[in-house]
């Protein structure tokens, strides 16, 4: 029957679209800006540049933020085009579940620290 | 042999670590090494081994591996079903200053490796491997996207489940409740080998889990047959899917959260200990956030299983497909934000509650809407009342009725009158039973003539179905009142003499459930023995809809000879709408992975390692962990990894199932 024509199946394990070949001048960007990310925040702690450790912290965290994401576009080569929009669905998700799981616990676990018994100082206590 | 040298040796396994002093466990000891014999024995003198090894063991096969997943749930169901019973019979007895038949010691471990199996080796296992055998079917694939990592990620789980069951009669098992919550599981408080077997069997079973949630994700994104887009993919495959998505973004959380404890229990760490700021609410608020979205991890392929049976046995297409899909992708996002439902009574204050319990109750608005969609398709459907339909209205009355306790839990104030009573223990038995397993019973009702080639018995199944419905209800409507009564969980002797009477009719129940259990086990042994009556050639006995029922039953290696193409929803009606004519030639080669060890070997060093952190055995766990990386690495010089069916084997196959279609006309 025309309607079922049945397409030769040998060949589905070879398939390669979809995928952002990556040069070697594009591993060796992401590879200096990755030791870039990663020297700054570690001169920002040996020498004590920031006032305080609270906003040392937080430059941190922001450099690994964009450290992930550049690790995102030149190491694993995720677009928002590859996989056919796959890749950033899930990333989309992955954000959606990080965010919900750390605001959450941190929520939660406030409303719990402030609603504790005023038993004795809890100093180490966040 | 000096102290040292045999701490070096065997770490804290001595021969006091064997419960010779406990007569129930040497008993059942007997009667498992007794019948370990017999089966041992069986399987030499009939010399299956190679068989089993080649065709199975080291098979990378979906339909195999999925096989025996639901061997290996089954299994595990007898052993947290004799947990169960031991239960109920110690609460029906210990009145009256009665101290019933288990000392508190031993019962504690009975309830926490009820609740551990229940969930991780039974449950588990049985929608994994009803996902494995039927999504490459459904979706007209040859096999899983990643043929050796399910094998792999199979054998991971029955090394779980083997830590767990060595727990039995090699030292003793967690006393902490199936989430082993701090500061209780703490090594101060659980200084014994008990949750450190808890956390090496999930850690070990949990590897298995999130890579077959990687490669079912894989194998439905990459792996459909042509013209089968996102909207037309039959909703089991959806509700695998979103099980899929849901296990790997939730596992890791227990995963990195066991591992905390382990740094507290091995080395000394602090985060979840009453001092030196640790806390171990968080570990309670943690485990959630994997725990809530495991319970739609088990109960979303039911859905899909329901879906699909309904549609089949009232000959209609489902109602409402599309809403069914969003409810199913809305309850997969919503069940992250209700965790904390779990935990009402725990201190946070009046905003955290009411924003948990409203997600809550949000969350009935989806289900709800799937159990219309089931209603609607029903209705003026010709209904066939064949035993995959009978488990699925005993699901849906019952699940309707565990839902509706579930909605009441939800309101922060019954909560806490109702937190961990009796009251919870009935809900969430109601949902899970009624929802878990009823769908598993479908879905092995409906796909075994699939699976083997003939349907399962009739009179047998009925009479394991009403017996397992009539027990479900007498066994936890009692646990209702009596939590409304206030009697809460894991409770071991009690004092109050009117209460006993509840008990009792508990028990009643969980022997009915035994009796179905039973009936069960002989539905299979007669379906065997009638299985040329049985027998099914059409490899479509249900007049189903979607495609698994276009090839043969059992399935060819190859699944389709050809890649099928599919033009609407319920692809397989749709072609014996329009008169579809199987292909009888111009058969090719199919090329297939090839079978390997590897999985069997990998998976038994990580259990012998875990066997080894269990026991602080240390060289043990450093030599397997060498071993595994060896292995590993070593696998990837295996280039022997495929093969070709040859053509001549493709058209024998293919013209068999033409001569016994001729024959069935």
């Amino acid at each position: 029957m025309s309607t079922d024509t049945h397409a030769a199946h040998a060949d589905d394990h070879h398939h390669d679209d979809g995928h952002a070949h990556s040069t070697f001048s594009g591993y060796m960007l992401g590879f200096v800006l990755s030791v870039v990310l990663t020297a700054i925040p570690f001169w920002l702690v040996m020498s004590g540049a920031l006032p305080s450790k609270q906003i040392t912290a937080l430059v941190i965290m922001a450099f690994a933020v964009v450290q992930i994401v550049v690790h995102m576009i030149y190491f694993l080569h995720m677009s928002p085009k590859s996989e056919n929009g796959w890749s950033m669905m899930a990333l989309i998700f992955t954000i959606v579940m990080v965010v919900i799981a750390l605001s959450g616990s941190l929520w939660v676990m406030n409303h719990l620290n402030s609603n504790m018994m005023p038993m004795h100082e809890m100093t180490g206590m966040k | 042999m000096s102290p040292d040298l045999l701490k070096l040796i065997f770490g804290r396994l001595s021969i006091d670590s064997l419960p010779l002093h406990e007569p129930i466990l040497v008993g059942t000891f007997v009667m498992v090494a007794l019948g370990g014999a017999v089966l041992l024995g069986g399987v030499t003198y009939f010399r299956l081994w190679g068989y089993l090894w080649r065709e199975w063991f080291t098979s990378v096969d979906h339909k195999r591996i999925g096989i025996m997943y639901m061997i290996l749930g089954i299994v595990m169901l007898l052993r947290g079903f004799a947990d169960a019973l031991m239960m109920r019979a110690q609460q029906a007895l210990a009145f009256g200053g009665s101290e019933g038949f288990l000392p508190a010691h031993h019962y504690d471990q009975v309830f926490t490796a009820h609740g551990v199996i229940m969930i991780f080796f039974v449950a588990m296992p049985l929608v994994t491997g009803l996902m494995n055998f039927v999504v490459p079917l459904q979706i007209g694939a040859r096999d899983v996207s990643f043929p050796f990592l399910n094998n792999f990620s199979f054998w991971m789980t029955v090394g779980g489940a083997a830590l767990v069951m060595a727990s039995l009669f090699i030292g003793e098992f967690a006393r902490t409740g199936w989430l082993a919550y701090p500061p209780l599981s703490n090594i101060g408080y659980s200084p014994d080998v008990g949750v450190d077997y808890y956390i090496w069997g999930l850690q070990v079973a949990g590897v298995g889990t999130t890579l077959s949630g990687i490669n079912l994700i894989c194998t439905i994104v990459k792996l459909r047959c042509p013209g089968m887009t996102m909207m037309k993919m039959p909703v089991f495959t959806w509700t695998a899917l979103c099980t899929n998505i849901l296990i790997v973004a939730s596992f890791p959380v227990l995963t990195v959260v066991l591992a905390l404890l382990t740094l507290d229990r091995y080395v000394g760490t602090n985060f979840f200990t009453n001092d030196f700021g640790g806390s171990p609410m968080m570990y309670v608020n943690l485990i959630w956030i994997w725990g809530h979205p495991e319970v739609y991890i088990l109960v979303l392929p039911a859905f899909g299983i329901f879906s699909e049976v309904t549609s089949t046995f009232s000959g209609k297409r489902l109602f409402g497909y599309t809403s069914m899909v969003y409810a199913t992708v809305v309850i997969t996002i919503l069940s992250y934000l209700v965790w904390l439902h779990h935990f009402f009574t725990m201190g946070s204050g009046a905003s955290v509650n009411s924003f948990f319990g409203i997600t809550t109750m949000i969350i009935s608005i989806p289900t709800g809407a799937k159990m219309f969609n089931w209603l609607f398709t029903m209705y003026r459907g010709r209904i066939r009342f064949e035993l995959p339909m009978l488990w699925t209205i005993a699901f849906m009355l019952t699940f309707v009725l565990g839902g509706m306790t579930g909605v009441l839990l939800a309101v922060p104030p019954a909560d806490f009158v109702l937190h961990n009573s009796l009251f919870l223990i009935a809900h969430f038995h109601n949902v899970i039973i009624g929802g878990v397993v009823f769908g598993a019973f479908a879905g092995i009702n409906y796909w075994f003539p699939k699976a083997f080639g003939f349907k399962l018995d009739p009179f047998w199944g009925k009479l394991s179905f009403w017996f397992w419905v009539t027990g479900f209800y007498l066994a936890f409507m009692p646990l209702y009142v009596l939590g409304l009564m206030g009697v809460t969980r894991r409770l071991r002797v009690f004092d109050d003499p009117s209460l006993q009477i509840w008990f009792v009719i508990a028990a009643i129940g969980a022997g009915l459930v035994f009796l179905g259990i039973l009936s069960m086990l002989m539905q299979f042994a007669v379906s065997f023995l009638k299985r040329e009556q049985l027998r099914d050639v059409t490899g479509d006995p249900w007049d189903a809809r979607t495609l698994e029922w276009a090839t043969s039953s059992p399935p060819p290696d190859y699944n389709f000879a050809f890649t099928p193409v599919v033009h609407d929803n319920d692809a397989w009606w749709d072609m014996k709408k329009r008169g579809y004519q199987r292909p009888l030639m111009g058969f090719k080669p199919i090329h297939m992975p090839s079978s390997t060890g590897t999985g069997v070997i990998l998976a038994g060093l990580a259990t012998a390692m875990g066997f080894g952190l269990i026991w602080y055995i240390w060289w043990l766990a450093a030599v397997s962990f060498i071993a595994m990386l060896a292995v590993g690495i070593g696998h990837t010089f295996n280039y022997h990894r495929d093969f070709d069916i040859p053509a001549d084997d493709v058209i024998r196959a293919e013209d068999a199932r033409t001569k016994l279609l001729a024959g069935a006309k």
